[in-house]
């Protein structure tokens, strides 16, 4: 059978996540931690005592048959049988105790972590929404943080408790019998290689499952996302045969592999195990006879030997969740740790109430990871009230202006004014209360179709909402709509048509009554009735207040008051409709061929 | 419970490998309950006796029996494991193929998340229930057997009395796994909320920034947050109880052994050996039975998962061929709507209504009218996405109902609105309908779709790999290739719906000419809200609320002045408005055909 594998961009990512213990994380983890170290070293006092109580059971034992049972004392056995019960409710509600701390404490972090990503996530500047996907956030702030839960509420104090376990029981062996427990110990070192040769063996084995995992996953997930595709092109037989004889084929074949080795390993160290209960039953049995030793000691030494490799199977249980958790908590670590670019000065004002004069005053900028400008020497003055009509091709640069007009970056060099003030010395919120925004795809949240219009303004009142609905020309079809203004619209409930969902998004901005408005006009189809709507419904928008009209209408464009036309990054020619054409420049060009981007 | 017992359906190729899975875990069981029972030799013979070599066989058989089972244990393990292992493989398979074939109906109601998630998580949940849950679960069941009979007969009253916390040990479990699966479902429901309210705000970034509304999304967040630890902490309060208890109960079992048992052994009615035996097998049960509490939840989750498989695989794939369907020869490309009607399920009104149209071989149809009037709906009906309610759609004059699927489809060709393209070479991509096509029909077929060049500008040209983790193409470029794709199956009918709504005027002009270029001599659907496009059409269908309320030329229906000239007044209008200045300065006024300043957004 030839050998599957899989294309390298699902193995590169693979490695990537393959990590150690790695001691930045663990620190960053620990960050975290810090403010519920008094219940975790509670816990760990807690821990400390469940274990003596578990270590000592044996030992209860060896007294029951020795001082009790051997020596023919009903009335001692009775005490030592009293002295087990208490010691194991002790060893009870103790456990009970440091279960519900260590949960609760495990539960407070994970709040605590998805707060700090989330209020992050409000800071982070918009370009990190350009490399990050929606389903990458998502899965940081839900499945990485999930395998955290599994490491803090479990693993943290299962591997102290398995350490000490195997510490106290070492002490316990001991203090019995010595040469009995350096007889148990020769087992040692062949375990402990054991272990590390299975640890690296299905080290190896995981990565290759999650990166079958993660293959299977992007092939169903194109699948079901393009069946209309696939059905259209009858691909169904072929895929299939792809699937099965590739794709989940070699899930299969890196399962089995990792299945083999874990199978492996469980046996082998009962075998360890029986090794050394077979040691100590011909060593320990001879020393009874020689009467070195009691026949309790002997039976609390075999008890001993299972409590020992118990804790040892387990950690090396734990070993894998110790992985994942370090490879979440490095991509968990790495967002909190994306910088934020725009931020509030120490000293920053509010925004006075704004005229609306705005001022591009010789504005550079580009990205932080890529030196080339984006815009280049932007002059522009704009007077209050007068609309803006942004021109150019895709790319252009036409985007940033308008993004640093609403502070979602700060130029690298120049500043962007309005009213005479510096952008950067006044606080995001009051600059931003104070415009409006109006995207190409207008965004709508679950809720209701006033939810969406109240977002412009939460205090609105009722008529207020219906007023800026009319104004804009929505309020016919959303009373048309089931529910009027209480209709949802839920994804996958009810679908509002682009147009309308424009519509909708003009009321929100006009209830907003921002003193600024950025308009981003839509290229996407609506059809002919429902774009006269939206004209006029612009008309209402843009009365009175300084805008800036990304715009790809020729209407649009005809009626501003100034024209901007914008080449890499830079503003070739700016003035009004007529004198451009006249000039017979890159605007009379771009005109000929229409608007579009 | 009945879903679990269905997928256990899906075990019946590999009953052999299962027989004998369970054979080696009956012959590890019992050697197991040797083993105290050696140990108990050793106290009351070999100790007693004084017989070293005893002693030395009985250290050598622990061994002995220790590789056995070791053996046996791998044995078992790796069966089981390797069974789960392919059944899932299988179950993947199942699932995979059904979801290929269910037809759009389904598509349009399901989220392809979840069925995603169905074919990887909940498969995987069956997975693990089949392949360690089961056959812990048999041990358990095993050794409390064996153990209940060797303590039975060993000694009737002491296994008795030993035996006691086991009662409320299985019930405690019984009632964790009603309890803690509700629980865990409010969970899952609360971290289901974080994840949608984190979802939006992401995908709604701008408009929350630039609304300056940070702090109320924050404070919604943690709320749904707040709620998800709530929630947590339920379960938490059941954890905390349950899994300390276990371990309780077992260990009081040791203490009443060692005060009962060791009265019986002082009244000489017992020995030493017996006591430490009994408490060894004891405390064999001890794991599993800890192990019992965590068998309930991955059942519970195995029983969801099936529930869920089997919802998908139960889903009917009502699209498919006739059994006496003819495979279709190649086609004429007449098309004819016969009193065609399509109610979608879960839809109150028709979507399309008595639609009666007949359409010539190699005649172009575009179709036109406001958003949600049908246009999508009747192409959709040719290549048999959807069957119709009422009425039949004929090609070649054959009812489409009649006839194998594929040898339908394969003579259908396109281009949707948005056109996705797969993971994979542009190569690849193209020959996506023909897998086996030769590498100059795919050139020939990217040169007639204007995209050759472009793929050519790539370092690895057709080489090069796009989608998700590839190239960015643009929108223009995803639709050329999508157009090649088309090409390259050289179909008898061609359906093109809105192809060109997002892309720019460059693009657009290219990709016009690549249109052109594939309409010729097939029979091609157009929906187009432009006019330019649409003028150009043999016979126009304005279409509004499921019906076709005019058809005919360009010409007749400008003539005949209803909802088509309304909407070609309405364009007209808005283009005029712009170009009144424009006119002394170029100096020619633009006339219909001239089409390049047609306002394309709003035309789109």
């Amino acid at each position: 059978m030839t050998k599957i594998t899989p294309p390298e961009f699902i193995t590169r990512s693979e490695e990537q996540l393959d990590k150690g213990y790695d001691p930045k994380v663990a620190q960053g983890l620990m960050q975290f931690l810090k403010p519920y170290a008094g219940h975790m070293i509670f816990a760990l006092v807690l821990i400390v005592i469940v274990t003596a109580a578990a270590v000592s059971g044996p030992y209860f034992v060896k007294l029951a048959i020795d001082e009790g049972i051997a020596a023919n004392d009903p009335l001692a056995l009775r005490n030592i049988a009293l002295a087990y019960l208490i010691v194991s409710i002790i060893q009870l509600g103790f456990n009970y105790w440091r279960v519900r701390i260590m949960a609760r404490v495990g539960q407070h972090v994970l709040y605590d972590v998805r707060t700090a990503m989330f209020a992050h996530l409000q800071k982070l500047s918009l370009s990190f929404y350009n490399r990050y996907s929606v389903g990458r956030v998502i899965t940081r702030v839900i499945n990485d943080v999930g395998t955290l839960r599994e490491f803090i509420t479990w693993a943290v104090l299962a591997i102290v408790r398995n350490l000490l376990g195997i510490i106290g029981t070492l002490i316990a062996m001991i203090a019995l019998n010595f040469q009995l427990s350096m007889l148990t110990f020769a087992v040692l070192p062949v375990m402990v290689w054991v272990t590390i040769a299975f640890r690296k063996a299905a080290r190896q084995n995981y990565r290759k499952v999650r990166a079958a995992v993660s293959w299977g996953n992007s092939v169903l997930a194109e699948n079901i996302n393009g069946v209309r595709v696939v059905q259209a092109f009858s691909r169904q037989q072929h895929n299939y045969n792809t699937f099965s004889g590739y794709v989940n084929r070699y899930y299969l074949e890196t399962s089995l592999d990792a299945v083999w080795v874990a199978s492996l390993f469980t046996p082998v160290i009962d075998l360890l195990g029986a090794l050394a209960t077979a040691l100590v039953v011909y060593v320990g049995g001879t020393a009874v006879l020689g009467e070195s030793i009691t026949a309790g000691v002997l039976i609390a030494f075999v008890l001993y030997i299972d409590r020992f490799f118990e804790p040892i199977r387990d950690l090396s249980r734990r070993f894998d969740t110790l992985q994942s958790t370090m490879a979440g908590g490095e991509r968990i670590l790495e967002l909190l740790n994306t910088p934020v670019e725009v931020r509030d000065e120490a000293n920053a004002a509010e925004m006075q109430p704004i005229t609306g004069a705005v001022r591009f005053d010789n504005v550079s900028f580009h990205y932080s990871d890529d030196p080339v400008l984006v815009l280049d020497s932007i002059q522009l003055d704009v007077k209050p009230g007068e609309t803006v009509a942004l021109v150019g091709e895709t790319g252009a640069g036409k985007t940033t202006i308008v993004k640093l007009l609403a502070r979602f970056h700060d130029p690298t060099s120049g500043g962007v004014h309005i009213d005479g003030v510096d952008l950067r010395t006044v606080t995001q919120g009051s600059l931003r209360r104070q415009m409006g925004m109006v995207l190409q795809d207008p965004f709508l949240f679950n809720g209701t179709v006033k939810e969406n219009i109240l977002f412009g303004r939460l205090d609105a009142k009722d008529d207020e909402v219906i007023a800026a609905a009319k104004a804009v020309g929505a309020h016919d079809f959303i009373m048309n709509l089931k529910n009027g203004y209480e209709t949802s619209v839920e994804e996958g409930g009810l679908t509002l048509s682009v147009g309308q969902r424009q519509l909708i998004s003009f009321a929100r901005a006009l209830l907003a009554n921002p003193r600024i408005l950025i308009l981003d006009e839509a290229t996407s189809s609506v059809d002919t009735q429902t774009e006269h709507i939206i004209q006029s419904a612009l008309a209402a928008l843009l009365k009175g207040r300084t805008s800036f009209v990304i715009a790809h209408r020729l209407s649009t464009i005809t009626n501003a008051d100034k024209i901007v036309v914008i080449d890499g990054g830079r503003i070739i020619e700016q003035g009004k409709h007529a004198d451009l054409l006249a000039a017979q420049g890159r605007y009379y060009e771009l005109y000929k061929t229409g608007f579009q981007d | 419970m009945k879903n679990l017992i269905r997928s256990a359906a899906f075990l019946r190729p590999y009953a052999w490998q299962a027989f004998a899975s369970l054979l080696m875990l009956l012959a590890l069981t019992g050697l197991n309950l040797v083993v105290p029972r050696i140990i108990q030799a050793v106290v009351d013979d070999g100790l007693l006796r004084g017989d070293t070599a005893y002693l030395v066989r009985s250290a050598l058989l622990l061994f002995g029996l220790g590789l056995v089972s070791a053996l046996l244990g791998l044995g078992n393990r790796y069966a089981s494991e390797w069974i789960a292992a392919h059944v899932s493989y299988d179950l993947r398979n199942r699932m995979y193929d059904h979801i290929q074939y269910l037809p759009f109906t389904y598509h349009d109601h399901a989220q392809s998340g979840q069925l995603i998630s169905r074919c990887i998580e909940d498969v995987r949940a069956i997975e693990k229930f089949a392949g360690s849950s089961i056959p812990e679960l048999a041990r358990f069941a095993l050794l409390t057997f064996g153990i209940l009979g060797v303590m039975l007969s060993a000694n009737l009253e002491l296994a008795v009395i030993s035996l006691l916390p086991m009662i409320p040990l299985i019930l405690m479990t019984g009632w964790f796994g009603t309890k803690i699966g509700k629980l865990f479902f409010a969970v899952d429901q609360a971290v289901g909320e974080v994840s949608n309210r984190l979802q939006e705000n992401v995908t709604g970034v701008q408009v929350v920034r630039a609304f300056a509304r940070e702090e109320y999304e924050t404070k919604r967040f943690e709320s749904a947050n707040m709620d998800v630890f709530r929630k947590w902490l339920h379960v938490i309060d059941e954890w905390a109880k349950i899994m300390p208890t276990t371990n309780w109960l077992i260990t009081i079992g040791t203490i009443l052994i060692l005060y009962f048992g060791g009265q019986m052994v002082i009244a000489g009615e017992l020995t030493v050996g017996a006591v430490a035996a009994f408490n060894a097998y004891l405390l064999m049960m001890a794991e599993p039975a800890q192990a019992l509490t965590g068998l309930v939840n991955a059942g519970g989750e195995a029983a969801a998962g099936a529930q869920r498989v089997f919802e998908v695989l139960d889903a009917e794939p009502d699209i498919k061929s006739k059994k006496e369907a003819r495979v279709l020869s190649a086609l004429k490309g007449e098309v004819e709507f016969r009193h065609v009607s399509l109610k979608y399920q879960n839809e109150n009104n028709h979507s399309l209504t008595d639609i009666n149209v007949k359409v010539g071989q190699n005649k172009i149809v575009a179709l036109i009218g406001p958003t949600g009037s049908g246009k999508t709906s009747l192409v959709n009906l040719i290549p048999r996405f959807y069957d119709v309610s009422d009425g039949a759609v004929l090609v070649d004059g054959r009812d489409v109902r009649d006839v194998e699927l594929t040898s339908l489809r394969r003579q259908i060709g396109i281009v949707l609105q948005t056109s996705l393209l797969f993971s994979d070479t542009i190569r690849a991509n193209i020959a996506y309908g023909r897998p086996d096509a030769a590498e100059e029909e795919i050139i020939a077929a990217a040169k007639a779709a204007q995209a050759h060049e472009f793929i050519e500008g790539f370092t690895k040209g057709y080489d090069t790999i796009v989608g998700e983790r590839g190239v960015t193409l643009s929108g223009g470029q995803r639709q050329r290739v999508a157009i090649a794709r088309a090409l390259l199956t050289d179909p008898r009918i061609l359906i093109l719906d809105d192809s060109l709504s997002s892309v720019d005027t460059q693009t657009e002009k290219l990709i016009q000419a690549a249109l052109d270029k594939l309409m010729e001599g097939r029979t091609t659907f157009v929906i187009a809200h432009r006019l330019s496009t649409v003028r150009r059409a043999d016979l126009i269908l304005v279409m509004d609320k499921g019906h076709i309320v005019e058809s005919g030329t360009h010409d007749e229906l400008l003539k005949a002045g209803g909802l088509y000239k309304e909407i070609h007044d309405l364009q007209l209008m808005q283009r005029e408005e712009a170009l009144t200045d424009i006119q002394p300065i170029t100096g020619n006024k633009p006339t219909h055909e001239n089409t390049l300043y047609a306002p394309r957004s709003n035309a789109g």
